[in-house]
């Protein structure tokens, strides 16, 4: 999973180990390199490591082994404000008695930057995030939605060539959120600032970035680009947190360079699968398949195989169809379908056929 | 406050009780030094009443009490004592015990509750015990009966009050703040005096208002690590009481009372002000 595109790392990861108390390590082994100009996210559940991996970056928190490098030099033993990196935080930590203004004149302060240059590129920065008119007010006076652009502006307004995000948009509502989503990239890709940017928002991490890092259990999972990420799934965490996805339990009857058996636990029905993550016949396995992947009543010669289904549930949700179906013992596999003039709806009870493509289902893991 | 309609017959009796039990609670409170203001300004040498003064009679009313205290060299003395003495004191205080809070409001620093129960002691162990192991430990270095020694001895008394107040802020303070700040490349210091600081102000100023007010009434330490050269305006009333019996006293109460009702509302505001500065408040 080593990055093979750029050479020369901008942040680079070197087998990085952080333990809080000495016993239990919250980040196992990180090795990562993120290129300069790329956007980078680092995905996963809440206690997977990825903001104490930030913080570290940051340096609010310091690694018990490894070594972590900004732009070839080694970081670990400079302390934060000597770093240069821009960061925005979750929950703004915008100066509140000071106006915006003054908030985004601070670092240029720190850095003895004169009064009539200061002032130029606090207007620059507050018109990249539409905020000019807001000079004076205090954080207080601000929507969530401006206060973090506000954030994002006090981050950039001294140029740093990294910025940092720890899920800067987790507090405001949806749409608010989807238009920032667009604003941050396009700002990142016009500056060419490099961003590691934090979040357990899987389509946030999808939507924004030029590689995901998923993280579960202090490891990375998968490194890799979004479609990648969601097509070819490595293993079976990150098929299960990337997007919706249907499981099916089974072990490995036989096993090909690329093609293999899968039985089925449950019912004994046999499927082919693609091994991805499966090692040698009579291995327990995993087998993954998107929901959108699923054929009803495949046509012969389609699909190598078919399985015997029953409707359990059925919901119209406009553009899609989301049918759920008791398959192979279990009641929780879901297949989408298009809304499109010739669908069937499918009604609680009815019995149908079910298949996919080989290559769309991949064992995995278990 | 007002009686729902709905109110049973006790809880009316329990409500009309209760105002009273509120009043009563208020009269005691207010009424011993209320009653103090006239009586300075008795034109006779009394604690007490003169018929004159309850006829309002313009001649039973003077001000000598007054004149004696802006004239008599021993009660100017012991308020400038207490002038240079207080707010040295206050300083340290303020200082220290900022200090402590913000230390001991970090997580990593081992032992902080064991810290923080001996520097808050001062204020829980009787006064009279505190001063005479001050007594004991100042002769030993020296200090006793000297300015300094009376200055770090209320010093020692006001920290508490500094801690506390500081520490209570301290809780509302979000931390990010202080990362945002280093993030940004200010240093600690700079962190410290242009992002704490100016937050938790209004504790600052609070805990420097419980701390001079301290010093300035303090008369038990004073008697035991102080001299006849640092006699402070509450021993000299004390001593007032005990061998002259003069209402002088009386009108350095009122002067104090008064000193601090204004001390009290410029610290309001002052707090007011800042806490809108800080965002809590819409400005």
């Amino acid at each position: 999973m080593l990055d093979t595109r750029s050479d020369q790392a901008f942040v680079s990861f070197d087998r990085v180990q952080k333990s809080y108390d000495g016993e239990t390590l919250v980040v196992k082994d990180l090795n990562l390199s993120i290129g300069k100009g790329e956007f980078l996210t680092m995905l996963g559940p809440s206690g997977s490591g990825k903001t104490t991996c930030l913080m570290m970056l940051a340096g609010f928190e310091t690694a018990t082994h490894g070594e972590i490098r900004l732009d070839g030099r080694e970081i670990n033993n400079i302390p934060p404000h000597k770093r240069g990196i821009g960061m925005v935080f979750q929950n703004y930590a915008l100066f509140p008695h000071m106006t915006v203004g003054e908030n985004l004149s601070f670092p240029l302060e720190v850095r003895k930057i004169g009064k009539s240059e200061r002032e130029t590129k606090i207007k620059r920065a507050l018109d990249m995030v539409q905020m000019g008119d807001f000079v004076g007010r205090r954080p207080a006076q601000l929507s969530g939605g401006q206060q973090q652009r506000i954030a994002l502006a006090r981050a950039l307004v001294f140029e740093p060539e990294l910025v940092l995000m720890d899920e800067p948009l987790g507090a405001l509502d949806k749409q608010l959120r989807e238009t920032l989503q667009f604003e941050i990239t396009r700002l990142a890709h016009d500056l060419g600032i490099t961003v590691v940017y934090v979040t357990h928002d899987q389509t946030e991490a999808l939507t924004m970035s030029d590689r995901v890092a998923v993280f579960d259990d202090g490891r990375i999972q998968q490194l890799a680009t979004p479609d990648a990420l969601y097509e070819t799934p490595q293993n079976s965490f990150v098929a299960q947190f990337i997007g919706e996805n249907n499981t099916l339990r089974g072990t490995v009857k036989t096993l090909d360079k690329d093609r293999c058996v899968v039985t089925l636990d449950g019912t004994g029905e046999e499927i082919d699968a693609l091994p991805v993550n499966v090692k040698k016949a009579g291995d327990k396995t995993l087998v993954s398949i998107r929901p959108e992947r699923v054929e009803f009543d495949p046509q012969l010669g389609e699909t190598s195989h078919t399985l015997d289904a029953e409707v359990l549930e059925f919901i119209y949700m406009g553009d899609v169809f989301r049918t759920r179906l008791r398959v192979a013992g279990r009641d929780d596999f879901i297949v989408k379908t298009r809304n499109r003039a010739d669908q069937k709806r499918l009604s609680p009870g009815d019995k149908v056929k079910i298949g996919w493509l080989p290559q769309d289902c991949r064992a995995l893991d278990h | 406050m007002e009686l729902p309609p709905y109110a049973t017959l006790g809880q009316r009796v329990w409500h009309y009780t209760f105002l009273v039990i509120c009043g009563l609670i208020f009269f005691f409170l207010i009424a011993p030094i209320l009653t103090i203001i006239p009586l300075s300004f008795n034109a006779e040498n009394f604690f007490t009443f003169t018929p004159g003064m309850l006829a309002f009679d313009p001649d039973a009313y003077s001000l000598r009490h007054y004149e004696d205290f802006f004239t008599n060299s021993q009660w100017q003395a012991a308020m400038w004592n207490s002038i240079k003495i207080a707010p040295v004191a206050t300083l340290i205080s303020v200082a220290l015990g900022t200090l402590a809070a913000v230390g001991l409001s970090q997580s990593h620093v081992p032992f902080r509750r064991a810290i923080m129960a001996i520097l808050i002691s001062p204020m829980i162990v009787p006064l009279i015990i505190s001063a005479a192991g001050m007594y004991f430990f100042y002769s030993r270095l020296g200090m006793q009966g000297t300015y300094w020694g009376v200055v770090l001895a209320h010093a020692a008394l006001g920290i508490p009050f500094v801690i506390i107040t500081v520490t209570a802020t301290l809780v509302g303070f979000d931390r990010s703040l202080t990362r945002a700040s280093a993030n940004l490349g200010a240093g600690p210091v700079r962190t410290f005096f242009k992002v704490q600081m100016p937050l938790i102000l209004p504790g600052v100023i609070s805990g420097g208002l419980f701390a001079f007010i301290t010093s300035f009434d303090e008369v038990v330490v004073v008697l035991f690590v102080g001299s006849a050269g640092q006699k402070t305006l509450p021993w000299q009333m004390f001593i007032g009481l005990r061998e002259q019996i003069s209402p002088t006293i009386l009108a350095v109460a009122t002067i104090l009372v008064i000193l601090s009702i204004m001390l009290l509302t410029g610290v309001e505001l002052l707090r007011r002000r800042s806490e809108k500065m800080r965002g809590l408040s819409p400005g």
